[in-house]
C-alpha cells in the first residue's frame, strides 16, 4: 500500500490526478462527440441524398476502423495540418499541439459516430404525431424543433448516451499512446519505475471500474429524473 | 499516391495476423461466452456471481489495461513464471489472444445469457413432455435457438473485435495496425497509410456483416 501514498513517497496523488485528466478528456470528448452528432444525424435524417451520404461516410469509416488507427491519423497528422493552415495565413513556425486536444479530438470524433447514430435513432422513435401536431399548431421549424422535438429525443437516447459515455471513457486509455498523462499512461509510469506492473495495471483497472460504476449510477439517476411522468 | 501503392503490400500482409487474431479470439471467447452465460443462467448463487463478476469486470475496464496485467503484470509474479503457464504468458502472441478472448468471451456470454433468457417457456416444456433429457435439450433446442437470437448482437461484437485487435499492435505485434503506425513514423504521411488501412479494415467489417445478414437470413425459419 506504501506505493500509493500521498506525496513525493507514493503513486496516490499522481494517479488521482490522471484519473482526473482521464475524466476531463473523456468529458471533452464527448461533447465535442455530441456536437459532431447533432450535425450528422441532421445530415442523415435530411431528405437531401447528398448529405445522407456524407452522414453515412462519417458513421460508417470511424465506427469500422480501430480507434488506435484514428489516434495516430491524429496524433502524427494533427500538427501537420495545423501547420499547413497556417502557412496560409503567413505563419512558417514549428506547432506542436497539445496531446490533450489530440485526443480530446480523436476521441470525440470516434464518439461522435456513435451518437449520431443514437441521435438518429431517438428522433426516429418519437411519435409522428408529434411532428404532425407541432406543424398544426403552426410553430415554426426551429422552435418546434427546440422546444418539443429535441427535449423528447433527448429522453430517448439518455439509455444509449450512456452507453456512448461508457465507450468514450475506455477509449481514452487508448490516448496514452500519445504521453497523454491520464490513468494508462501514470501507470505505465508507475509500472517502469517501480518495477511493479501488475500492482498497478491492476490498480488502474479498478480506477476505470469505478469510473465506470459511478457513471451508470449517475446515468440511472438521470433516467429516473427524465422518465418521470411516463 | 505512390506512398499508398508501395504501402499496400506490406499492409496486406499485416492484415494476415489481425485476421488470424481475430478469427482465434472469436472462437476460444465462443466457448468462453457460452460457459459463462450458463453458469449466469444457473440456480447457484455462487456459479452467477462467478459469472456476473467476470462479465463485469472485463467490460468494465479498457481492453489496453487487460492486454497490460496479462502481459506486462503477470510476468511478475513468480510461480506464473515456473509454471506451465508461462509457456503461453512469455509470448506476446498468445497472451494477446488471451486478453482478445476473455474481453469478447465477457461480452458474448451477456449476448448469449439474454438470447437463453429469451427462449419460449413453451418450446422448453415440450422438449420436456416429449421425454428429451436435459443434455439433449441444452444442445439440440435451447442452443440451436439461443445461437440464432443472437446473431445480430454477435454480429456487432465481432465488427468490435475485428478493431480490437489493433491493441495488439501495443505488446510490439505488427498486425495491420502496428505496421500502419510503423510507416507513418518512418515517413510522416498519416493520411495516405490511413486511408490504405483504413479500407482494409472497413473491407473486413463490411464482409462481417454481409456474413452475419447471410447467417441471419438462412437460419430464419420464421
Amino acid at each position: 500500500m506504501g506505493l500509493l501514498a500521498y506525496g513525493d513517497t507514493g503513486w496516490g496523488d499522481e494517479l488521482f490526478f490522471a484519473m482526473l485528466m482521464t475524466i476531463a478528456v473523456a468529458t471533452a470528448a464527448i461533447f465535442i462527440g455530441f456536437l459532431l452528432a447533432a450535425i450528422f444525424a441532421s445530415f442523415k435524417l435530411s431528405k437531401i441524398k447528398a448529405l445522407n451520404l456524407i452522414g453515412s461516410f462519417y458513421t460508417t469509416v470511424f465506427r469500422g476502423v480501430p480507434e488506435l488507427l484514428v489516434i495516430y491519423l491524429f496524433f502524427f497528422g494533427g500538427s501537420g495540418a495545423v501547420m499547413y493552415v497556417a502557412k496560409i495565413f503567413g505563419y512558417d513556425g514549428y506547432i506542436e499541439i497539445n496531446a490533450f486536444i489530440t485526443g480530446a479530438i480523436s476521441i470525440g470524433i470516434i464518439s461522435g459516430a456513435y451518437s449520431t447514430e443514437v441521435f438518429r435513432g431517438a428522433v426516429q422513435s418519437i411519435d409522428r404525431g408529434q411532428f404532425e401536431a407541432s406543424e398544426v399548431l403552426g410553430f415554426r421549424k426551429k422552435i418546434y424543433y427546440y422546444k418539443i422535438i429535441i427535449p423528447q429525443m433527448l429522453r430517448l437516447a439518455l439509455p444509449n448516451i450512456s452507453n456512448v459515455w461508457q465507450i468514450t471513457l475506455k477509449d481514452t486509455s487508448l490516448i496514452s499512446v500519445t504521453g497523454l498523462v491520464e490513468i494508462m499512461r501514470m501507470s505505465y509510469i508507475a509500472a517502469g519505475s517501480t518495477r511493479d506492473p501488475l500492482f498497478f495495471y491492476s490498480f488502474a483497472a479498478v480506477l476505470y471500474l469505478f469510473l465506470t460504476f459511478l457513471s451508470m449510477k449517475l446515468f440511472n439517476k438521470l433516467e429516473k429524473h427524465y422518465s418521470r411522468g411516463y | 499516391m505512390d506512398l499508398m501503392i508501395e504501402s499496400l503490400p506490406r499492409l496486406l500482409n499485416a492484415t494476415k495476423l489481425t485476421i488470424e487474431l481475430t478469427l482465434l479470439s472469436l472462437f476460444f471467447g465462443i466457448f468462453v461466452g457460452i460457459f459463462f452465460a450458463v453458469l449466469r443462467t444457473s440456480k447457484n448463487k455462487i456459479f452467477y456471481y462467478i459469472s456476473y463478476y467476470y462479465s463485469y469486470i472485463f467490460r468494465g475496464t479498457p481492453l489496453l489495461v487487460q492486454i497490460f496485467i496479462i502481459y506486462f503484470g503477470l510476468g511478475q509474479v513468480e510461480w506464473i513464471r515456473e509454471s506451465f503457464l508461462w509457456i503461453v504468458l512469455k509470448e506476446p502472441y498468445s497472451c494477446a489472444i488471451l486478453a482478445f478472448t476473455l474481453n469478447t468471451g465477457a461480452y458474448s456470454s451477456e449476448i448469449f445469457r439474454s438470447a437463453f433468457e429469451t427462449i419460449n417457456k413453451g418450446v422448453l416444456e415440450a422438449a420436456e413432455g416429449l421425454g428429451l433429457n436435459k443434455i439433449n435439450t441444452f444442445f439440440k433446442i435451447k442452443l440451436p435457438i439461443a445461437i440464432k437470437q443472437s446473431l445480430p448482437a454477435y454480429g456487432n461484437e465481432m465488427i468490435l473485435m475485428l478493431k480490437g485487435t489493433s491493441l495488439a499492435s501495443t505488446v510490439t505485434l505488427l498486425d495491420l495496425t502496428g505496421v500502419a503506425k510503423h510507416i507513418i513514423s518512418t515517413t510522416f504521411r498519416p493520411v495516405e497509410v490511413f486511408i490504405v488501412a483504413g479500407s482494409i479494415y472497413l473491407l473486413m467489417t463490411f464482409i462481417i456483416h454481409n456474413f452475419i445478414k447471410f447467417l441471419e437470413k438462412k437460419y430464419d425459419y420464421t
